[in-house]
């Protein structure tokens, strides 16, 4: 955790006995404040767990409580055989194989296409740099049914291709967040590489690439977010349960919506989440420092 | 031409992906079109079609600028708060930060969507609390077009957290000496935040409030998800990127979607035009001199 800079800088030599207490009142109810509504806030996150560990029978009638009494583990087992003749583990093979193309792919070629906006000078720059701010903005409908004609004709439907592919192409998000990063490096290093005789892809292997690992870092941890949250076009393009990623096996479990299955629903729910917040535990200073500064998201 | 070559895959991408599908949209826009036999050229019948004809299709306009117009400015507002809250020097802050940007994290994904549902459902998490506290009324939250509508604008309120990081990010680039001075000369707490704070801070919320705005238009799959595909009740729900996508992925109007698409750029454009002209009047860019 990052220290927090006070903002008169510094501490008040002697405080006075009496300043002190309204000081510490002051942070108690500051604590007090922000405690509660983080509780409020993830009260529903909570309740979800808490109540994956209920019979499903016993979820809403007892929905004002947190405590599952009995403790049950039949649910996770329940949900874990799967939905529509695929075991669980399918819908998480499948996210898994669709998040690490996708990532790999985007992290990559985003490096490569930052490194030529941000380091080479080239006619109509400029240009193209506007194109991708665009892309930032472009609402996802408008190509939403061209690329699914376009995807249907090249008989892409019901393969991870239509949702892997276009990530080789660079993301813009991705992209602008490294070009920040690579404009703190100096120029001097690169043009000692190419005294050495370093070429530009040398360069950008062995000097660029290092140096911007923690842009490369955060890129790949909001790939894997997005990837894995992902439902539209997991749900446009894939049609056979066995291709299903976790986001739409869940959709199915909803669909398929009984009050005998809220259980393994819930908890599935639960093992869906246990991915990303463990990610955003384990890297949240990256992601964070991403976040704040490209002020996007 | 080095340049070309790294960029080469962004150039591709942006032709094949971007380009070539915005042409090809705009083309089938001026059709009808099935998927299945060729597409025929209606001319602005889709638009007209829509404009007029449609009642649907106004009630989904209205419910997406209701969400947009509630959501949006409610999650910025509450972001800056907690930013400002949060921007003190004590032990605890870091982890407080980190919880309420959890959301953001969880918040697109279908678990959270169905999470959602029960909590607000007919015995979900808020009629269990009442009853527990003694309220033997429930809210039926999903009976009424607007509360259901109301649950999508709270769950995108909920996710306030990648705001909050950005205001807190600008907050720390306030030099604190602004702030003592105005003590000095008298301000208090208020008007520092409205006087000093906020205006310098005016940059970063705009383009947060551009940003936000143009991905609330497109909202989706907690819609999707909460109404399990319908947009119910009485299409309260129906925001406009679920009506597109029933229309085309269920009814197979291509054509009909396409326009739809297209008035939806349109509008989005218009909405972030007119977010940059009154900017002027509102957002404080710092002179480089000074």
């Amino acid at each position: 955790m990052e220290p927090v800079k006070d903002i008169s800088g510094r501490a008040a030599p002697a405080p006075l006995p009496a300043g002190n207490r309204k000081k510490r009142a002051g942070q108690l109810v500051f604590h007090i404040t922000t405690a509660g509504l983080a509780i409020i806030l993830l009260y529903p996150v909570i309740w979800l767990i808490a109540s994956s560990f209920k019979e499903s029978a016993s979820i809403f009638a007892t929905s004002h409580s947190l405590i599952p009494d009995p403790l049950i583990l039949s649910n996770y087992t329940e949900g874990w055989k799967g939905i529509a003749g695929q075991p669980f583990i399918t819908f998480i093979k499948n996210s898994l194989i669709i998040v690490g193309l996708s990532t790999a792919g985007a992290v990559l070629s985003s490096a490569f296409i930052a490194y030529g906006f941000a380091r080479i000078p080239f006619k109509g720059k400029a240009f193209w740099f506007s194109c991708m701010m665009v892309t930032m903005m472009l609402p996802h409908e408008v190509l939403m049914i061209p690329q699914y004609i376009i995807f249907a004709k090249l008989d892409w439907l019901n393969s991870f291709k239509p949702i892997v592919v276009p990530q080789f192409f660079g993301h813009a998000f991705f992209i602008f967040l490294m070009i920040q990063f690579i404009r703190t490096i100096p120029v001097e290093l690169d043009e000692a590489a190419k005294i050495d005789g370093c070429s530009r892809l040398g360069i950008f292997f062995r000097i660029i690439l290092p140096l911007i690992a923690p842009a490369l870092a955060t890129s790949a941890i909001f790939s894997f977010y997005w990837k894995w949250e992902e439902l539209i076009n997991p749900l446009l393009y894939l049609n056979k349960p066995e291709l299903y990623p976790v986001s739409l096996a869940l959709k199915l479990f909803l669909d398929t919506e009984t009050a005998s299955n809220w259980g393994a629903m819930f908890a599935m729910s639960v093992v869906s989440l246990v991915p990303v917040i463990l990610v955003f535990f384990v890297f949240q200073k990256s992601i964070v420092q991403g976040i704040s500064m490209s002020g996007l998201k | 031409m080095a340049g070309y070559a790294f960029i080469s895959p962004f150039i591709i991408g942006f032709l094949c992906f971007t380009v070539i599908p915005m042409g090809a949209s705009l083309f089938l826009s001026f059709t009808s079109y099935d998927l299945f036999t060729p597409p025929k050229w209606v001319g602005f019948d889709n638009y007209k079609a829509m404009l007029t004809d449609d009642e649907k299709y106004w009630g989904s306009l209205k419910v997406t600028f209701y969400y947009v117009l509630a959501g949006v400015p409610l999650r910025l507002a509450f972001a800056l708060f907690i930013a400002v809250i949060l921007n003190r020097a004590e032990k605890g802050v870091g982890i407080y930060r980190t919880l309420f940007y959890l959301p953001s994290i969880i918040g697109g994904s279908v678990a959270v969507a169905i999470m959602w549902r029960n909590v607000f459902g007919n015995d979900g998490v808020i009629n269990g609390l009442l009853f527990f506290l003694g309220f033997d009324k429930k809210i039926f939250w999903y009976q009424d077009p607007t509360s259901a509508l109301w649950t999508l604008i709270l769950l995108s309120v909920w996710q306030f957290g990648s705001s909050m990081l950005i205001f807190l990010a600008g907050l720390k680039n306030i030099p604190p000496m602004y702030q003592e001075a105005a003590s000095v000369d008298g301000a208090n707490r208020f008007q520092r935040f409205f006087l000093i704070t906020l205006p310098l801070l005016s940059p970063i919320i705009f383009f947060n409030l551009v940003m936000q705005t143009i991905s609330a238009f497109m909202t989706f799959t907690p819609a999707y998800i909460i109404s399990k595909g319908e947009g119910g009740p009485l299409d309260g729900t129906l925001l406009y990127s679920l009506y597109l996508f029933q229309r085309a992925f269920n009814f197979f109007q291509m054509g009909y979607a396409s326009a739809m698409a297209w008035v939806m750029l349109i509008l989005i454009g218009l909405v972030t035009f007119i977010l940059f002209k009154t900017s002027s009047l509102w957002v404080h860019y710092e002179s480089k001199e000074g």
